[in-house]
């Protein structure tokens, strides 16, 4: 029987109920939310199931949703089915304030810097991650840049010409 | 407005004959010898012969490609030996965007390179940080290394990097023999932290 987003979504609900939620397919990619405290649950099952296969990792980012109080980091895992060609994207949320989430670097050894660049920019927590550090910025930064209160410009600049920035100024 | 003037004193070529000729430095010829300043002598065959260390990271890399190509050929200006090499290299072209995780590397290959060196930082991310004014990206490698020459361009031409370079070799020409040792120099240097 063809792998399909119908066949996952039952198979999906038949192990875990109630737990998994919006399930959608925005462009005709199933995509579903779990708790977070499941997310090794939901991977391992995705992982081992035979009808389902889901053993390939596309990656893992994370998106940051300032005014979703409670639930303002989404961290999400694309997976792909390599043999039928099939892919899902599994979302789990989680508070800035803990933003702790098991890591799947057990399962997948792609997530191992993937979850290095997503603590890098987002602050996530990767609880039991071998060498949760930096990777893209320098060490010595102590804010996560890809938050939305962040701004993306280097402040220590003092040479801007807002003038020519096209900011104020005058254009004559 | 603000005022850009371009090229306002165009130099003429000389075209008297069919082979132009470059001028000798100022000298005292006699039978059979012919004094000038050492500094002359010596800026003129360093000038012919700089071997440059492409420090080349994104686009404006592949404009350097370009330049040492057949096409417009670096090395007519005796830039024949690219050595990757800070030890034997005079001019460091910086060439592409620096991150802030990289400055550290630059600042050593720069800090490796023998006197005396230069500098060319080529393009508009070297010069200034380009347009990613950005939390990651240095803002201009003249934040921690002095630099000689700017080509600007987004990426600059060959025609423009070749422009630079010859810039960078009128100042090898008239460079003072003792600039190296002198206080001012060693001044620049402290504002950079340099020993």
């Amino acid at each position: 029987m063809a792998v399909n987003n119908e066949l996952i979504k039952n198979k999906l609900i038949e192990k875990f109920g109630d737990a998994l939620t919006n399930f959608d397919e925005p462009y005709e990619m199933l995509s579903f939310e779990a708790p977070k405290e499941m997310n090794l649950k939901v991977l391992q099952f995705l992982y081992d199931e035979e009808s389902l296969h889901f053993q390939f990792l596309t990656d893992l980012c994370a998106v940051h949703y300032p005014d979703d109080k409670g639930r303002e980091l989404a961290i999400v895992y694309h997976l792909h089915n390599l043999v039928e060609n099939v892919r899902i994207r599994f979302k789990v949320f989680t508070s800035s304030e803990k933003p702790d989430v098991f890591t799947a670097t057990k399962l997948f050894s792609a997530a191992n810097w993937m979850e290095r660049e997503t603590f890098d920019f987002f602050g996530v927590n990767f609880v039991g991650h071998p060498n949760l550090k930096r990777i893209l910025n320098v060490d010595e930064m102590n804010y996560f840049p890809m938050r939305k209160e962040f701004p993306m410009e280097d402040q220590t600049r003092v040479d801007k010409d807002d003038e020519m920035f096209g900011r104020g100024g005058s254009i004559i | 407005m603000r005022p850009v003037r371009f090229n306002i004193h165009p130099k003429e070529a000389v075209t008297s004959s069919a082979i132009s000729v470059t001028e000798a430095p100022a000298g005292y010829t006699g039978d059979g010898f012919f004094t000038a300043k050492l500094s002359d002598v010596v800026g003129l065959a360093r000038k012919n012969s700089i071997w440059p260390l492409p420090f080349a990271t994104s686009c404006c890399g592949i404009e350097f490609m370009a330049t040492a190509a057949a096409h417009y050929d670096l090395a007519r200006f005796g830039a024949e030996r690219m050595a990757f090499t800070p030890r034997q290299c005079d001019l460091l072209m910086v060439m592409g965007t620096i991150a802030k995780k990289m400055g550290p590397v630059l600042r050593q290959v720069y800090l490796q390179m023998a006197e005396p060196r230069w500098v060319l930082a080529v393009g508009a991310c070297a010069s200034s940080g380009g347009i990613f004014d950005s939390y990651s990206v240095l803002q201009g490698i003249d934040q921690i290394i002095p630099v000689d020459v700017y080509v600007p361009g987004c990426p600059p031409r060959p025609e423009a990097i070749l422009d630079g370079f010859m810039k960078i070799q009128e100042l090898v020409g008239q460079e003072s023999i003792r600039r190296r040792n002198s206080t001012q120099y060693k001044a620049l240097l402290d504002t950079y932290g340099i020993e």
